[in-house]
């Protein structure tokens, strides 16, 4: 008797501390992207209703923002109307854009104790390259990718190549490409060597060679960049040359949305594409295929790609304190790696390989490891200050040296004299 | 005399309050925002910290030296001589096909009108697969009948734009058809039958008879077909992005990169008051030729 | 000689027809192909190839598009409602009153026949935010409802209405608006027929501005809820997308299909000519 009224006390009281609790609330808005098809923006909506379910004083409202650009367009265009998220994932690449526009605000106000630190450190290095500038931490990576090379066994095999090998050097490359191009009778090509996607955004997967023949495109302070380098002219020559000269790539632009397709229907037998495709070739590709880094020419390289977390100006402190702590939470193991499962993205902490979840995972398919082992060659994705304006004066530069428009030393000494003239006022 | 001052005093006030309500709203969400767009167009981009200052005509200056500006804009115009005749001369076609007694005539008139009732956004999916190289549909019929090699349209400067125009074209046609068709419709059968009796064939009665008489309707379609060359552009986001080398960017197109990627939203306005400018000449000018030719005929 | 000519005419001309007929509807046919086999038959067309539901289920779990056309819906109405009503009174007072002003407050009528609501998007922005309007279906609805075309379109037909109606009925005592309500609506019936066709097609499948004001499922409609679809770092599902162009489209073309002859009718009594 007297224990029931005991524990009816108790539950009353711990009712009406929720209620107080959660009329306390901390209300946050938080802008995602969805870049890969499936199941992201559920698994999104996932995590974040079992943060809520575990932290009754935090009110996450997670809105879905379309695309990257629509995402940008949406986080701009509300704080531009005095209504920002509190939180968005953004890609990394629009770090400089977002600090000249006066949006965000570094995590280095709510990471002060050295354990906050450390944690800072936990993320692969290669990822934090687009996420720090002038000694602060402006963005925490999470749907994170970087491109990787995919062959089709089948097809080495009918060519005569060890199914198992992938090409190791661009010579490699070019070597396999000429073997695995094939035509008929009446010498229309039915499948070519290699397809590098170049449509839309022609500057990321051409960043790989770039990286691989030494050449970096920008520098840290993203107010200088390097595109009339005579290395990054050799790579691009060395892009052209793959569809004009050895002709094991199909001449033009090549559409990117198309590719993971073409691999599949034999039209490629290898083909460069964001890690973001692994789960869509593992369940699509009618073949055995192979995942392997980015053939070296000096060295191996690749750019790293995809979308960080940004802290919005314009919130409460309590609202940025709650929305790193949701941070913390969504990048720690178990969720990261439940992330990266249903998506393909890397997980961009180590810890998160080792847990058991990750273990069962590659062991099942081995593949995943692949972009994790490339981190250690890859760089920052080329962003600068005006960053749309200046990728895209150089994704038109690449557009008309792959369309036989324009030869790639003036096409990109071209680009180089504009950027300058929009990136000299940031100096 | 005074009865007449009356009333015409009356006309000028309920024919102003008929007007209010939609007044308000053009005024709320178009007249004033493309104001302050050409105010903005004198100023610099607010950026951050930076505020917007007042920098004269540098923005129209900018634009004069533009040579992606003067590429869409020549994008532009063969946007519209490749959408405008092509989708009125199919429309009329295909309306005089559809107002006969044709086998399976509600099939045709539906296939003919699908394009007006898909969205365009997922619309533009289909067909990037209808242009893909290798195993895209045209491609495997191209090399199924001629044997023809693999093409490249939407990847090739030389036809990407053409390329963009025979979706708009196709999504077009179906919509001005039905403007065709009901004007047909309207055309007393005994004229037709009258010609006929005096030896006409089918050609002549169109020249003489149906095309004069659908010349209203042509104007009508006219003034749409030469707005939505200026304003069709969801399509080129999916299909090509404006590339390549901007070979397939329209004047709105790039509005929409300079204001809402490169965030120049000044010189975005700028851009949209050449916009403005150049429709408000056409609209003045069809207005004025439009409204003679049709009300006082 | 005269028939056999005419025949092979006629039958030449039904060819033509048809052979353009089934180009237009080739996007069309080649959703429904998709959407009903599995993703290996995207670019492979076998006639035996197997049939599925499953795409239209993937693409019924990747976004509540239930909640999304019941937004679609509303938005519709909505906009069609405020078109009808303000297009009335403004093409009313367009075509039979005379006051000072009218003609260049036509021309600006007109203006808005040019000057898209997706031009003048960040601006249009600012002022939702100020009505604090953000977010909600009415702000994706308030720059469409006072149509240039619609009052265009309206004023067009009332001109061609007799004035004799008109002063007839104003002798038997009707107001203005008694007129406008007795006398030049009923006759209009078939412009509205035919404006609302248009300007549902058209919202129905209005994508831009929607995108940019809405932030949440209870307020986005159905073609924004398709873009999910355009993902990025994947290649294109084309079989899903397709799927889901269907369901979402499928409402608008059953309508056309069950009223296209009612429809044709009314763009031809419309006098939109």
């Amino acid at each position: 008797m007297l224990k029931s009224t005991f524990l009816k006390a108790v539950a009353a009281t711990a009712l009406s501390f929720s209620t107080w609790a959660s009329a306390q609330a901390v209300d946050l808005q938080f802008y995602f992207p969805v870049a890969v098809g499936g199941k992201a923006a559920e698994t999104i909506q996932e995590l974040t209703n079992g943060y809520i379910a575990q932290n009754p004083g935090v009110n996450i409202d997670a809105v879905y923002a379309g695309s990257y650009q629509d995402t940008v367009a949406k986080a701009i265009t509300a704080s531009r109307g005095g209504n920002p998220p509190q939180l968005s994932v953004i890609l990394s690449v629009d770090m400089f854009t977002l600090i000249d526009e006066d949006l965000i605000i570094p995590f280095d106000d709510y990471l002060t104790t050295d354990e906050d630190k450390k944690w800072v450190e936990g993320f692969y290095p290669a990822f934090m390259e687009n996420s720090q500038t002038g000694g602060k931490t402006y963005g925490i990576p999470f749907q994170r990718s970087t491109p990787v090379l995919y062959w089709n066994k089948e097809a080495f095999k009918e060519a005569g190549l060890d199914p198992d090998v992938a090409p190791e050097t661009w010579d490699e490359m070019v070597d396999f490409g000429k073997k695995l191009t094939k035509r008929d009778a009446s010498g229309n090509v039915t499948q070519w060597g290699v397809r590098i996607p170049s449509s839309g955004f022609p500057y990321w997967l051409f960043q790989g060679l770039a990286i691989e023949n030494g050449a970096i495109l920008a520098n840290a302070d993203g107010n200088k960049t390097n595109f009339d380098d005579p290395k990054v002219v050799e790579a691009l020559q060395f892009l052209v040359d793959l569809s004009t000269k050895n002709e094991v790539m199909a001449p033009g632009i090549i559409e990117w949305g198309a590719t993971p397709k073409a691999f599949f229907e034999g039209q490629t037998a290898m083909m460069w594409t964001s890690t973001g495709n692994l789960t869509n070739v593992r369940s699509n590709a009618p073949f055995d295929f192979g995942v392997a880094m980015l053939p070296a020419k000096e060295t191996r390289g690749a750019p790293t790609g995809g979308g960080n977390f940004y802290l919005f100006k314009g919130a409460s402190d309590e609202q940025s304190k709650a929305a790193v702590e949701f941070v913390k939470w969504i990048t720690a193991p178990e969720q990261a790696a439940k992330w990266t499962i249903a998506t393909g993205y890397v997980a961009p902490r180590a810890e998160t390989w080792d847990t058991e979840t990750m273990k069962a995972y590659t062991a099942e398919f081995a593949p995943a490891l692949v972009a994790r082992d490339q981190l250690e060659f890859a760089k920052a994705e080329l962003s600068t200050y005006q960053n749309q304006r200046v990728t895209g004066l150089f994704n038109d530069a690449l557009a008309s040296a792959i369309t036989g428009k324009k030869d790639p030393a003036t096409a990109l000494k071209e680009a180089q004299e504009q950027a300058d003239k929009i990136l000299a006022e940031y100096r | 005399m005074k009865m007449r001052a009356l009333k015409l005093k009356r006309d000028w006030i309920h024919g102003w309050l008929l007007l209010l309500p939609a007044l308000v709203f053009l005024f709320a969400f178009t007249h004033i925002p493309a104001i302050t767009t050409l105010i903005n167009s004198f100023f610099s981009t607010p950026r951050g910290r930076r505020s917007a200052k007042f920098i004269g005509l540098e923005n129209y200056d900018r634009m004069v030296n533009d040579p992606v500006f003067w590429k869409v804009l020549w994008n532009n115009l063969w946007f519209a001589i490749g959408t405008i005749p092509a989708s009125v001369g199919l429309a009329i076609v295909m309306a005089l096909w559809v107002n006969e007694k044709l086998m399976g005539r509600g099939f045709v008139r539906m296939a003919y009108f699908t394009p007006t009732v898909l969205p365009l956004i997922a619309v533009a999916n289909i067909w990037l697969f209808f242009y893909t190289p290798g195993f895209g549909l045209f491609d495997q019929i191209t090399g199924f009948l001629f044997g023809w090699p693999a093409s490249n349209y939407l990847g090739n400067p030389d036809t990407a734009l053409n390329a963009i125009i025979v979706v708009t074209v196709w999504k077009e046609a179906g919509f001005f058809m039905i403007f065709y068709l009901a004007a047909l419709q309207a055309i007393p059968v005994s004229l037709k039958e009258a010609a006929q009796i005096e030896g006409a064939g089918r050609w002549t009665i169109f020249w003489r008879i149906t095309f004069p008489l659908l010349m209203p309707t042509t104007l009508f379609v006219c003034v749409n077909a030469v707005i939505n060359s200026f304003r069709l552009v969801d399509h080129i986001f999916i299909l090509t992005d404006g590339g390549p080398d901007n070979a397939s960017a329209l004047l709105l197109f790039y509005i929409y990169e300079v204001a809402f990627r490169f965030w120049e939203t000044a010189y975005g306005a700028t851009l949209t008051v050449a916009l403005l400018a150049l429709l408000s000449l056409l609209a003045i000018g069809q207005f004025f030729f439009f409204d003679r030719k049709v009300h006082y005929k | 000689m005269t028939g056999t000519s005419e025949m092979f005419d006629r039958l030449l001309n039904t060819c033509a027809a048809w052979a353009l007929a089934l180009i237009w509807v080739l996007p069309l046919a080649y959703a429904v192909w998709t959407a009903f086999h599995p993703a290996a038959y995207e670019a492979r067309f076998e006639l035996f190839a197997p049939l599925t539901l499953e795409n239209f289920s993937k693409a019924w779990n990747a976004a509540p598009f239930a909640r999304y056309f019941l937004n679609t819906f509303i938005l519709v109405t909505m906009i069609l409602a405020g078109q009808f009503f303000l297009c009335t009174l403004a093409a009313f007072a367009f075509a039979r009153f005379e006051f000072p002003g009218r003609n260049i407050l036509f021309a600006l009528v007109l203006l808005q026949l040019l000057v898209m609501p997706d031009i003048l998007m960040v601006e249009n922005y600012k002022t939702m935010r100020l009505l604090n309007l953000v977010d909600t279906i009415p702000a994706i609805a308030l720059p469409y409802i006072a149509s240039g075309f619609g009052i265009f379109l309206l004023r067009q037909t009332f001109m061609t209405i007799p004035k004799e109606l008109d002063e007839a009925a104003r002798i038997e005592g009707a107001s203005f608006l008694g007129v406008l309500w007795k006398v030049y609506i009923p006759l209009a019936k078939p412009t509205y027929l035919a404006y609302g066709l248009v300007s549902v097609s058209h919202h129905w499948n209005n994508f831009l501005w929607p995108l940019i004001v809405t932030n949440s499922v209870e307020t986005r409609p159905v073609t924004v809820g398709l873009s999910i679809f355009s993902a990025i770092d994947s290649g294109i599902e084309w079989s899903v997308i397709n799927a889901a162009t269907l369901m979402t489209s499928g409402p608008l073309l059953i309508a056309f299909l069950l009223f296209q002859r009612q429809f044709v009718q009314s763009f031809m009594r419309a006098g939109i000519k």
